[in-house]
């Protein structure tokens, strides 16, 4: 990817999300009609359909549902899924962490200050 | 309407080479169509539907019809992956069935390896305007750490092991020291795989399949079209496709869309996986072997890791004979799609055309099974069940 503002003219359905991370903010896509959370964030809820979607700021924890370590890559680096309290799980990078500390069902919290392509990413570290 | 005896695999054909730096996608497309053609019997003047996967270049079928020089009345793109190939010999069963063709080609081929693809271990390049690109490309997300997520998450919740993954492995490269075009033909050793070295945790390099030039064709024909052919009448008893996908961020890893396809394709064919005399299952990893044949039914969810030990999967030595050509771990992945190949080696064992040291004896009900796209994120399955007649 080049700058990720050249990707986000695909994507106006989502730009809020990414302004607000840059201003250390968290959202999180809800229904105001079925009031249940999805991720990726839509539009159009994926659970209902309902048009009635909304922000709502996020916890920014969870726990890790899965990861995997990738020791290929020149300096290793960790994937994961984490399953947010808000209920919806994200896929993320483990990051500020000890790689060998990762286990299934860890704690995890969002951790600020990661950029790819210049656009804060919503990537968390061990509790 | 159903499908079950509505349509015959009449031709096959795998392509021999592994690498093919001096032939063209096109080329080789035409290669093993021809090929197939010639198994069946029939000439690419018989051919009245054609129907290609994702790695077709062009768009959708165009362009191969076009070098070909087809005269078609049906054709049809559909692309889930790697499995696409198995969905279209149900779709192509499904068009014969409703009159729209009469000889179905399905080709599949290219050249990832001459073109320096090694396409599992760097992030992808998927079209930047997929909405879920945004969320999965910047983390980093390729082919392997996508499904190592999967293995993980099935070893936390059901104690599944490194070693027992590994016994996959083992027993593709038992079959593929049989097969001389196979790429890899050393016979190993679980101690061997799970010392291989790590790529992403907890699939090792041995846990993963090979990448390779190449390509396969089948021709699917109207069963009185198979009946005038000389060669054994293989018919298709049942099949069914399925999606699995995120649903909003509410999914379970530890299955796959097997679980949704295999039932609807046992259900048509009128038969349960204990009537299965030889499986082609998906080899992307060892891991997508174990789940698949848990979503099959072969097992019980959970319980893939003893079911796969111990050489159960080995032909003439374990209950459940499966990929007996080495499959994608050790005999070839064109184009990163192992769907093709799946049916190839269904359709030699139905024949009794296997290598004769893998051969299943007896073997009249057989299935093929895939899953496209990734099983980390969304994906496509597709079941075939097949039976000689």
């Amino acid at each position: 990817m080049a700058d990720f503002s050249d990707l986000m003219i695909h994507h106006p359905e989502t730009a809020e999300f990414w302004q607000a991370l840059e201003e250390g903010r968290f959202l999180i896509r809800f229904c105001a009609d079925c009031e249940k959370a999805h991720w990726y964030p839509r539009a159009i809820c994926p659970h209902c359909h309902s048009a009635h979607t909304e922000w709502r700021e996020g916890s920014g924890e969870g726990n890790i549902y899965s990861y995997s370590v990738m020791r290929r890559a020149e300096t290793p680096y960790t994937i994961a899924y984490v399953r947010l309290d808000e209920g919806p799980i994200l896929m993320t990078n483990i990051v500020d962490s000890d790689l060998e500390a990762i286990t299934v069902e860890h704690r995890v919290r969002l951790a600020w200050g990661h950029k790819v392509d210049g656009q804060t990413m919503p990537m968390f570290a061990l509790s | 309407m159903s499908i079950r005896g509505k349509a015959c695999i009449a031709g096959i054909y795998e392509h021999p080479l592994r690498k093919a730096p001096d032939k063209s996608v096109a080329q080789l497309h035409a290669e093993v169509a021809l090929g197939a053609l010639a198994d069946a019997g029939l000439t690419i003047d018989d051919v009245d539907g054609y129907f290609c996967g994702g790695d077709a270049p062009g768009t959708g079928p165009l362009s191969l019809i076009d070098y070909m020089n087809l005269n078609v009345r049906h054709a049809d793109s559909s692309n889930i992956g790697g499995a696409s190939y198995i969905l279209h010999v149900g779709h192509a069963a499904e068009a014969i069935a409703a009159g729209k063709c009469d000889v179905a080609l399905i080709t599949l081929a290219g050249r990832p390896r001459s073109e320096g693809l090694s396409k599992g271990i760097v992030p992808r390049t998927d079209n930047p305007v997929q909405p879920d690109f945004p969320w999965e490309s910047p983390m980093r997300m390729t082919t392997v750490n996508a499904y190592a997520m999967c293995a993980m998450r099935h070893m936390y919740e059901y104690g599944t092991t490194s070693e027992q993954l590994a016994w996959i492995k083992v027993a593709a490269s038992h079959h593929a020291q049989h097969n001389p075009n196979a790429m890899l033909r050393d016979v190993v050793t679980v101690e061997d795989v799970v010392n291989s070295p790590m790529i992403a945790d907890p699939l090792h390099r041995l846990d993963c399949c090979v990448v390779s030039d190449g390509g396969g064709a089948l021709v699917v024909v109207r069963p009185e079209i198979a009946k005038e052919l000389n060669r054994p009448k293989i018919m298709v008893r049942g099949g069914a496709e399925a999606v699995k996908h995120q649903s909003g961020g509410t999914f379970d890893l530890t299955w796959s869309a097997g679980a949704l396809s295999g039932p609807k394709a046992f259900e048509e064919a009128g038969i349960t996986p204990d009537d299965i005399k030889y499986v082609s299952v998906y080899d992307s990893f060892t891991y997508t072997v174990l789940t698949q044949l848990e979503d099959l039914g072969f097992c019980e969810k959970g319980k893939g890791g003893a079911f796969v030990s111990d050489g159960n999967l080995i032909s003439g030595v374990g209950k459940l004979p499966f990929n007996t050509d080495g499959g994608g771990l050790c005999n070839n992945h064109p184009v990163h799609r192992g769907g093709m190949t799946k049916v190839i080696e269904t359709v030699r064992q139905l024949r009794g055309e296997a290598h004769p040291a893998v051969q299943v004896p007896g073997c009249d009900l057989a299935l093929a099974h895939g899953t496209g796209g990734n099983l980390g994120t969304r994906h496509g399955a597709a079941t075939l069940i097949l039976e000689r007649q």
